[in-house]
């Protein structure tokens, strides 16, 4: 596999520079996402407005690898202002991208988010790729801590 | 087919005696996988110490054992019943002579080193240590020579202690004589640290520990694959390693012991094999090594790891060491050379394992972006997180050597962390 498809400027980028970083003080989802092989940690922080199911602001903080960084910083990007439901189909879609079950081409919902394909050709980076996902699909579920492994391992039902 | 064709089928493999005087590069072709390329690279194989690869030889007696010898052992009356008990013992004298074992009694067949712990612990920890007790264990060990005493410690109430570390990861021995007391009832240390690379001084602890009448459990890992090992010299009680490590198969380890600790110490597993008389009133074990070698063992793995040693025996350990320490001098000194590159683990006496960063960048990013330029190295905590988070990493990347490995396997480990560098900028 060609090095560039998985490492790509954008990731690479976001990795430098990665966007909606830090704390949401007013934030009423929260979500802990641990990966305790790698040390990778992730802190998702949503406001979501009740009345209308949407995501009014997201922040993330932590650290981690090239790809999980950027894969939180674009997330973010993608998911605010979007309904709880579409973050929920967003997070679905883009879960299955990754392990190989959807193709991301003629998908027009993941858009950007495309650059990540190329990491389910490499099975041992793609929960690098899903931890903040998922954390964040812990954060609106109300659910405060996550792990790629033990009992609450998103891939436990693979 | 006539009975003679049959037997010719298969014919048992050549081997080697003596490759003292073989190039490093006619020993390197014996070892098949490394023949092979990765994304269009050549493999440079650099994951030593999590498992070594196996040169052809040992292959072909696994073959050979499989397809001429294999029965059960220790009971048949049957010629291949014979044949099979004689190379499973065989190789347990292997065994005993290669680490100087007084007697081949006293080397118990485990899955592999962290059995052999548990073993102890089972067997020794748990009939011995009571509520108030120590055990001391150091800051360099994998996580297979503290997990199983903080069990222990859970269970019965006793208390772990840790020789700790300097920022070169090397073990601040001169603590010890605070840490032990008569509560001390066991020492257990690595020989060789597999995260970092530092080879402890355990003749030194053993002294130490001895003086106040403690037993100690040497984890030699990643020492018995790189170095003359002497258990007798070392006066070691307890001594630990895996097969797979040493060019021999998976499933397959051993566990030294003091005859009259193992003679003291319950069972592990109970079971066939491990008896000399069961009735429903009462069961008599088996004398050493079989009390401990419950259920039909791992026959084929134990035969491999017997061809093993005799691999490496027909090399010489002194001349692997040596062999060793001249690419570490190599690899340390070229990565040294890279600006970017932060090695971890900087004692005076390592064995071939370079543990490092590269700065800025994650060491899982490192391992992958190596690994499409066909560099196998390992990314993560090793198994050895107390490790990390004394030097205040989640994960490094080590590359570890191995005597097949070559300067071209150095040089490609550089050309690809310059990738890293040109890549993340």
């Amino acid at each position: 596999m060609n090095l560039r498809n998985l490492y790509q400027e954008v990731i690479l980028d976001h990795n430098k520079n990665p966007r909606n970083f830090g704390e949401l003080e007013e934030a009423n989802r929260h979500a802990q996402g641990h990966n305790p092989l790698c040390g990778d940690s992730y802190e998702i922080a949503a406001l979501v407005v009740d009345d209308e199911g949407r995501i009014e602001d997201i922040r993330f903080s932590g650290k981690g690898c090239a790809i999980s960084k950027a894969a939180a910083s674009m997330m973010t990007q993608h998911v605010k202002g979007k309904t709880v439901d579409d973050a929920e189909t967003l997070i679905e879609e883009f879960r299955q991208m990754l392990t190989g079950k959807l193709d991301p081409e003629g998908n027009d919902r993941l858009r950007h988010l495309k650059v990540f394909a190329g990491v389910a050709q490499r099975p041992e980076r793609v929960k690098c790729a899903v931890l903040p996902w998922h954390t964040l699909h812990a954060a609106l579920e109300g659910q405060e801590e996550i792990s790629t492994e033990g009992e609450h391992d998103p891939f436990g039902e693979e | 087919m006539t009975l003679n064709e049959l037997e010719q089928a298969v014919a048992e493999p050549r081997t080697h005696a003596d490759r003292s005087d073989w190039t490093w590069e006619q020993i390197r072709a014996e070892f098949p996988v490394l023949r092979q390329s990765i994304d269009g690279h050549p493999l440079s194989y650099l994951d030593n110490a999590a498992s070594s690869q196996m040169p052809q030889e040992v292959i072909d007696r696994l073959t050979w054992y499989q397809s001429a010898e294999h029965s059960n052992v220790h009971r048949g009356v049957h010629t291949l019943s014979q044949k099979a008990t004689d190379a499973y013992e065989k190789a347990r004298e292997k065994v005993a002579r290669f680490i100087n074992a007084p007697d081949s009694a006293q080397c118990i067949f485990t899955r592999g080193a962290t059995e052999g712990v548990n073993l102890v612990m089972h067997g020794w920890g748990r009939k011995f240590v009571e509520e108030g007790d120590e055990i001391i264990v150091t800051a360099l060990e994998h996580h297979a020579n503290i997990v199983p005493w903080q069990m222990l410690c859970e269970e019965k109430g006793a208390t772990l202690k840790v020789i700790p570390m300097t920022d070169a990861g090397e073990l601040v021995v001169d603590e010890l004589p605070t840490l032990l007391s008569d509560k001390t009832k066991m020492v257990c240390v690595s020989h060789v640290s597999n995260a970092l690379g530092t080879v402890n001084p355990v003749e030194d602890i053993i002294e130490q520990a001895h003086a106040h009448g403690v037993p100690v459990l040497v984890d030699g890992c990643q020492a018995v694959p790189h170095m003359k090992v002497d258990v007798q010299a070392l006066d070691a009680d307890f001594y630990v390693f895996s097969g797979h490590k040493m060019c021999g198969p998976t499933g397959i380890g051993i566990l030294y012991g003091k005859r009259e600790l193992l003679e003291a110490m319950n069972p592990f597993m109970g079971g066939g094999d491990m008896i000399r008389t069961v009735t429903f009133e009462k069961t008599e074990y088996a004398p050493i090594p079989h009390k401990f070698e419950a259920g039909t063992p791992s026959i084929l793995a134990v035969v491999g790891l017997g061809a093993a040693i005799d691999y490496l025996e027909s090399i010489g350990m002194d001349r692997i060491a040596r062999r060793e320490a001249e690419l570490l001098e190599y690899a340390t000194q070229r990565i040294e050379e890279l600006d970017f590159i932060r090695i971890l683990g900087t004692a005076p006496n390592k064995a071939s394992v370079i543990s490092f960063e590269v700065l800025g960048v994650h060491p899982h990013d490192v391992g992958t972006i190596l690994d499409t330029e066909g560099v196998a190295i390992r990314a993560g905590h090793h198994c050895a997180q107390p490790v990390m988070d004394r030097l205040g990493v989640p994960a490094t990347a080590r590359a570890s050597l191995a005597f097949y490995n070559n300067k071209d396997d150095v040089d490609a480990l550089i050309g690809a962390l310059q990738t890293v560098k040109d890549i993340f900028g």
